[in-house]
């Protein structure tokens, strides 16, 4: 269907050529010029895109190379943290883009992340799963199932729900989070005769899924365990790490990093073409005032129900990039907490912007997420903290001007802290800077540059040398 | 590519006239210059009313909200090509008998035919399509867009509306080129409406009386047949209000229809070609400026001792 829509479109493109050619060489040589312009119109934004991204990702890079020094980490180990932080940080990036989609642009309040991400996942584990879970199916049959299964309770969640208002909305996604998160923990999925397989998803214990890292680490070895035998591929990556001391598992943990990383730059891409699309026009518009784009004939309800099944099912492409590569899921994996994570970090890159949700991304990961834990160790590794086991403790110990016992306890309760940590950073944030790192940008949503068009009539080049140069 | 959604017709048959137009892509608005819009249709044919040339006709309209009844059995026509008042004391139903028209709430009972079409019940966008637009009494600009963004959401039967062609690659180029057309109409617009050096501007930092000029430049991009007004002038200052009334006169030699709201007298009876009154939910009276000043009824329930 919609290919033979852009077959139909390039006939009539072809043809609109045709008349210009007919028209005359000028009017061809003006469209070419057009077309060079929007073209590097469009290579300046990915490359402004890039730079930011990539010098956020160096900044992280920089503090965990820093802390893994002071670990005392040798260099394997600091590829390892590095692969780790990478993998974590593309597979966030992923999550933030589509919820960018939906909040960012569309302003549907997704309050659900993780439930549509653990659909994604169990319709995985029982495509692709092994003996007694899945049918064993192919990888890539299952991860597809995945994303059609999130895209679908996307529909199930958007059809009813997007007629009410946004706060009665974001109930429904949270609720619809939860519901999916009990029933994959219940008796009713957990076994089942289906095609003369059991399958299911045995209750409330994790159970194990397959995962496109083990189709990726296959490049690598024969059987995609580090121990046996090199591919050719293999091979060469490994002689190339030897040289800076990477033991297999390293490289292969880098392997795996990238592969996220592709899914990211597709996602970036295909986003951005929404972005800057008619299209992407009305989901700003209906984020900012829905019956306005009404009462100008856009049907906002279709287009809010196609970017919201899409983000859908993007989240479940990160749900199944990330979390299948645990090797076996549980279904509380996909907690509340989860979906609040993917929020702050797309606050803290800017709602609205693809870039900053990539740099979001990246930043939530490094600062807050992995950020603390490395430093937990370096403190630990570096002073002699005295364990304390309760808050009481630690705090009676500063006011008398101890100060290690209040250290002690901050180290061990990290993961705790942490939360708190990233809940302050929320609300300082807020306070101080609402439009995260990249909001301020102005990213206009159009396929094609807006400014005043310079050749064709007199008024408008006449009044565009005085009015063009001051903007 | 199966989950991409398919490129489906607007939701319900009724709107397919209006859709249409635009899917056989070799309309696509004629470049900059040529702002005078279509010509609109001639004659509808097989108009039995009687009333001859009406683009807009209202039989039996009836709205109640809990107790209340906000439009009564109201029944108006509003003749193509004309500036119709409609006027009513506070609460006489009139910004709901807007709704009602424009499909933003549904009527309980009655008819409405645009264009010789039935369009009551119809879904606002569809209406929009049809060419009946509105505008709201407390402006509704898009506040985080700039005001080029607000306008270029404007134009109707945009090629990239539709996700596959905004992101398919063979189909994007059609939709660039189309953008690029409508820049021209829209830096048009802009001129005429004298906000051009506001082009990069957010909306949210314009001022009331920008913000009308940009709603009604955002409505005639659509280029509807007819124009709903909800009190264009309210907080526009004289100066700017004289410019925007020459502006609706000029649309009106264009062929335009306007049906509007508005609280200054003076102004209805002066530039409006027909003047429809309201009150208490019911139409009271209807016709040209003249007679409506001298009609007693329209005296006693609203105009009082002012004439």
């Amino acid at each position: 269907m919609s290919d033979a829509d852009a077959g139909g479109d390039d006939g009539s493109a072809g043809q609109r050529a045709d008349g210009g050619g007919l028209a005359g060489p000028r009017a061809t040589l003006a469209k070419r010029a057009d077309c060079v312009r929007s073209r590097m119109g469009e290579m300046a934004r990915w490359k402004a895109d890039a730079i930011v991204i990539l010098s956020t990702l160096a900044l992280v890079y920089v503090l965990f190379l820093v802390l893994s020094w002071g670990q005392g980490l040798d260099a394997n180990g600091t590829a390892n943290t590095l692969a780790r932080l990478t993998f974590l940080a593309a597979a966030y990036a992923l999550l933030v883009l589509a919820l960018n989609l939906h909040w960012g642009y569309a302003g549907l309040f997704n309050i659900g992340v993780a439930g549509f991400m653990s659909v994604a996942v169990f319709t995985l584990a029982i495509v692709s799963g092994g003996e007694g879970v899945g049918f064993g199916l192919p990888i890539w049959a299952g991860m597809i199932a995945g994303m059609l299964a999130a895209a679908a309770l996307g529909a199930i969640a958007a059809l009813p729900a997007l007629r009410l208002r946004a706060d009665y909305f974001a109930i429904v996604t949270l609720g619809i989070a939860e519901i999916v998160r009990y029933l994959m923990k219940s008796q009713w999925v957990a076994s089942h005769n289906l095609f003369g397989q059991r399958v299911g998803l045995q209750g409330s214990a994790p159970v194990q899924v397959p995962s496109a890292q083990e189709y990726v680490y296959k490049l690598f070895t024969v059987d995609g365990s580090p121990r046996a035998d090199p591919t050719y591929i293999g091979t060469q990556f490994f002689v190339i790490g030897e040289w800076f001391g990477l033991e297999r598992p390293t490289v292969m943990a880098w392997g795996y990093a990238l592969f996220v990383i592709l899914f990211v730059v597709f996602a970036y891409l295909l986003l951005s073409r929404i972005a800057y699309s008619p299209f992407g026009r009305i989901l700003k518009a209906i984020r900012e005032d829905e019956g306005a784009a009404q009462a100008l004939g856009k049907p906002t309800s279709r287009i809010k129900i196609y970017s919201f099944v899409l983000g859908c099912a993007l989240m479940g492409l990160a749900g199944m990039l990330w979390q299948a590569s645990r090797f076996t899921v549980g279904a509380d994996a996909f907690m509340p907490i989860l979906t609040f994570y993917v929020f702050v970090a797309l606050i803290v890159g800017g709602s609205g912007s693809n870039a900053g949700s990539i740099v979001g991304g990246i930043a939530f990961v490094g600062l807050l997420l992995q950020g603390p834990r490395m430093l937990q160790a370096v403190i630990s590794k570096h002073t002699d903290v005295p364990d304390t086991n309760t808050i009481y403790e630690g705090v009676t110990a500063f006011a008398s001007g101890e100060v290690m016992p209040f250290v002690g306890y901050a180290i061990g309760n990290i993961e705790l802290l942490q939360r708190m940590f990233v809940g302050v950073v929320l609300i300082v944030l807020m306070l101080r800077r609402p439009d995260g790192i990249l909001g301020h940008r102005k990213e206009i949503a159009a396929a094609t540059d807006l400014s005043r068009p310079t050749e064709g009539r007199g008024s408008g080049s006449a009044a565009a040398s005085g009015g063009g140069g001051d903007e | 590519m199966s989950d991409a959604p398919p490129e489906a017709p607007s939701e319900g048959a009724a709107s397919g006239a209006g859709g249409e137009k635009g899917a056989g892509g070799g309309d696509i608005p004629a470049p900059a210059g040529a702002s005078a819009r279509s010509v609109p249709e001639p004659e509808p044919p097989g108009w039995g009313d009687g009333e001859g040339d009406a683009i807009l006709q209202i039989d039996g309209l009836r709205k109640t909200f809990g107790g209340i009844t906000a439009v009564d059995d109201a029944s108006f026509a509003v003749e193509r090509g004309t500036i119709t008042g409609l006027i009513g004391p506070n609460g006489a139903g009139k910004s709901t008998t807007f709704d009602l028209v424009t499909g933003f709430t549904r009527p309980d009972g009655g008819e409405v035919t645009f264009d010789g079409r039935p369009i009551t019940g119809l879904a606002p966008h569809q209406i929009a399509q049809a060419g009946l637009v509105r505008t709201f009494q407390i402006t509704r600009e898009f506040p985080d867009m700039t005001v080029l963004e607000n306008l270029m959401v404007g134009p109707k039967d945009q090629r990239g509306e539709s996700l596959s062609r905004a992101i398919l690659p063979g189909a994007r180029q059609a939709v660039v080129a189309q953008e690029r057309e409508l820049v021209g109409r829209v830096w048009e617009t802009l001129d005429t409406f004298e906000i051009d050096h506001l082009a990069d501007e957010y909306a949210r930092s314009l001022s009331g009386g920008q913000r009308k000029l940009l709603e009604l430049a955002r409505a005639l991009l659509t280029e509807p047949e007819l124009l709903l007004l909800d009190e264009p002038m309210a907080g526009v200052n004289p100066s700017l209000e004289e410019k925007l009334l020459d502006r609706i006169h000029e649309l009106q030699a264009e062929g335009y229809s306007f049906l509007l709201v508005e609280h200054d007298m003076d102004l209805i009876m002066e530039h409006c070609d027909r003047v429809i009154v309201m009150h208490q939910g019911t139409v009271l009276a209807e016709g040209e400026p003249a007679d409506i000043r001298n009609n007693e009824q329209v005296i006693e329930a609203y105009l009082g001792e002012d004439i």
